[in-house]
């Protein structure tokens, strides 16, 4: 059996960090996967430490203007818009 | 749906006259965007979602003169290897009855299998273009990082992903590649090296004088009939004038584990736009913005990408970054290290592109830990960054197995007349 502390209470915090609302039924499933996979996951302890330096260089390029979606485009997938801005709900 | 569940929209949109797919027609997976024409991602978030600008391999194949005769059924958001997470229903294989077509480019596997499309576009982020191909029977490339632009990819973990070709031949597949490889100002991470490509030219199946490692770890554990189609496979390149030796690679023991945590972890960040404001599924909840974040990414996500989001979550928070991400870096790098070594001595690195025949309809969906395990063979070239293609090499009770062909970095052209001596 897994030693990973995995428990229902620590699901629910992950869902809530995620903004993912989840069922008891979800968490009482995904709580026996997870202890499976992180169990499994344990197992890059056995990972030596490797040099890992990439050989890579920044790409840089002028800030220009450059064409773009129109705001109409831009808008057109949203559920709710306002004049000409996205409406979202209320922050607090 | 279309036969097989093939498609999730069809919707015909016609390539510019002129140019060399002129006569051809293409099944584009789902992730990728059309102007104008919905695009999904198999999910319940993206359902009425309709781009308002075509991705970089989209305006490439119309500019080809392709036909995209439609968008192709797979795993919500890629994740999955059976394309049995999609939202609008599973894909049956059309070479192998009852069985998955493969994932999480299942759609675009089965349309060419099919002959619903001569070709199709699929992305592959941890093998998503080469297992379908392999279940389908037919040929399926991931192209090296950087090879081809991602601008337009609905992103899952973009570390790990790249647009990839499937076609019934490998030379097919190879003619649809040099028309989408090549560097692109919307995607920073493109390289040149595509960029006047003749990949096709590489498909003349002259294999003598190849020489081919066979790392031992993506052999053993594998099927029998699986093994066996593989080494007929081999007997077959050493007719024709290629050698063959064993070689060890250690580090994929952990490539699953390191590609797991490295993908959910990009995943939690890349899928945390979908909120609901901008696009996609909108809760009708009460409450504050969290609130109604949460009850939109309940209903939007299905049950896959709820598991990887909240994975990849846990494996990011506080106190255990360093244990897992940090450590699946390191891993990353150890799996690099060892490939690039092996391909320093060796032309090409061969092994079953699955370690099983295709799954039965339904058998790994309550076990996901199973189902990831089954990616043993090739996660690890997404992790190297490399070249890899999958091309049919015989069956097993009738059930399609493929052969995955590895390459030096940009070294497509190798993979390619590895494949063609096969397909």
């Amino acid at each position: 059996m897994s030693d990973t502390p995995v428990d229902p209470d620590e699901v629910r915090h992950v869902a809530d960090l995620a903004r993912v609302d989840v069922d008891d039924d979800d968490v009482d499933r995904f709580t026996e996967q997870f202890a499976d996979i992180l169990d499994y996951f344990e197992t890059l302890d056995e990972v030596p430490e490797v040099e890992r330096d990439a050989d890579l260089v920044n790409v840089m390029r002028p800030d220009e203007v450059r064409e773009s979606l129109s705001q109409e485009e831009a808008l057109a997938n949203a559920e709710e818009t306002e004049d000409g801005y996205f409406k979202g709900p209320n922050v607090s | 749906m279309s036969d097989h569940g093939i498609f999730i929209s069809e919707e015909t949109i016609e390539g510019d006259g002129d140019g060399p797919l002129a006569d051809k027609t293409v099944a584009v997976k789902d992730n990728i965007s059309t102007e104008g024409v919905r695009t999904t991602c198999g999910s319940e978030m993206l359902a009425d979602y309709v781009p308002p600008y075509d991705a970089t391999v989209v305006e490439r194949l119309k500019d080809a003169g392709a036909t995209i005769v439609g968008k192709a059924n797979m795993d919500e958001f890629g994740m999955g290897s059976t394309t049995e997470t999609s939202a609008f229903g599973p894909v049956e294989n059309p070479a192998a009855e009852g069985r998955v077509p493969g994932g999480s480019s299942g759609g675009s596997a089965a349309a060419v299998a099919a002959g619903e499309a001569d070709l199709a576009l699929g992305s592959d982020t941890g093998g998503s273009v080469r297992n379908p191909a392999a279940f389908c029977g037919v040929v399926g490339i991931k192209p090296t990082y950087g090879l081809v632009s991602r601008y337009g990819l609905v992103a899952y973990a973009n570390s790990l992903e790249q647009i990839g070709p499937l076609a019934p031949t490998v030379e097919g597949a190879a003619e649809l590649l040099d028309v989408i490889a090549g560097e692109d100002p919307q995607d920073a991470t493109t390289r040149d090296e595509g960029t006047d490509s003749d990949y096709a030219a590489a498909a003349d199946g002259d294999v003598d004088g190849l020489d081919i490692g066979v790392p031992t770890n993506l052999v053993d554990g594998a099927d029998e009939g699986v093994v066996e189609a593989f080494w007929s496979a081999m007997d077959d390149l050493e007719d024709r004038g290629a050698t063959y030796h064993e070689v060890e690679l250690p580090s994929v023991e952990h490539a699953v584990e390191a590609y797991y945590v490295i993908a959910t972890s990009e995943a939690s960040s890349n899928l945390a736009r979908f909120d609901g404001i901008r696009y996609g599924h909108r809760a009708d909840a009460e409450g504050n913005w969290n609130e109604e974040f949460a009850q939109t990414r309940k209903e939007g996500f299905g049950e896959e990408v709820k598991r990887r989001v909240l994975l990849g979550t846990y494996a990011l928070s506080a106190g255990y970054h360093d244990k897992y991400y940090k450590k699946a870096q390191d891993a990353r790098a150890w799996v690099k290290q060892d490939f690039d070594e092996a391909l320093a001595e060796t032309d090409v690195l061969a092994s079953p592109t699955m370690p099983v025949p295709p799954f039965e309809r339904g058998e790994s969906l309550d076990d996901p830990l199973q189902m990831y395990l089954a990616d043993a063979n090739t996660v690890p070239v997404n992790l190297a960054d490399l070249p890899a293609i999958s091309v049919p090499a015989g069956e097993t009770d009738g059930l399609p197995v493929g052969v995955q062909f590895v390459g030096s970095a940009f070294d497509e052209e190798t993979i390619i007349r590895a494949g063609s001596a096969l397909a």
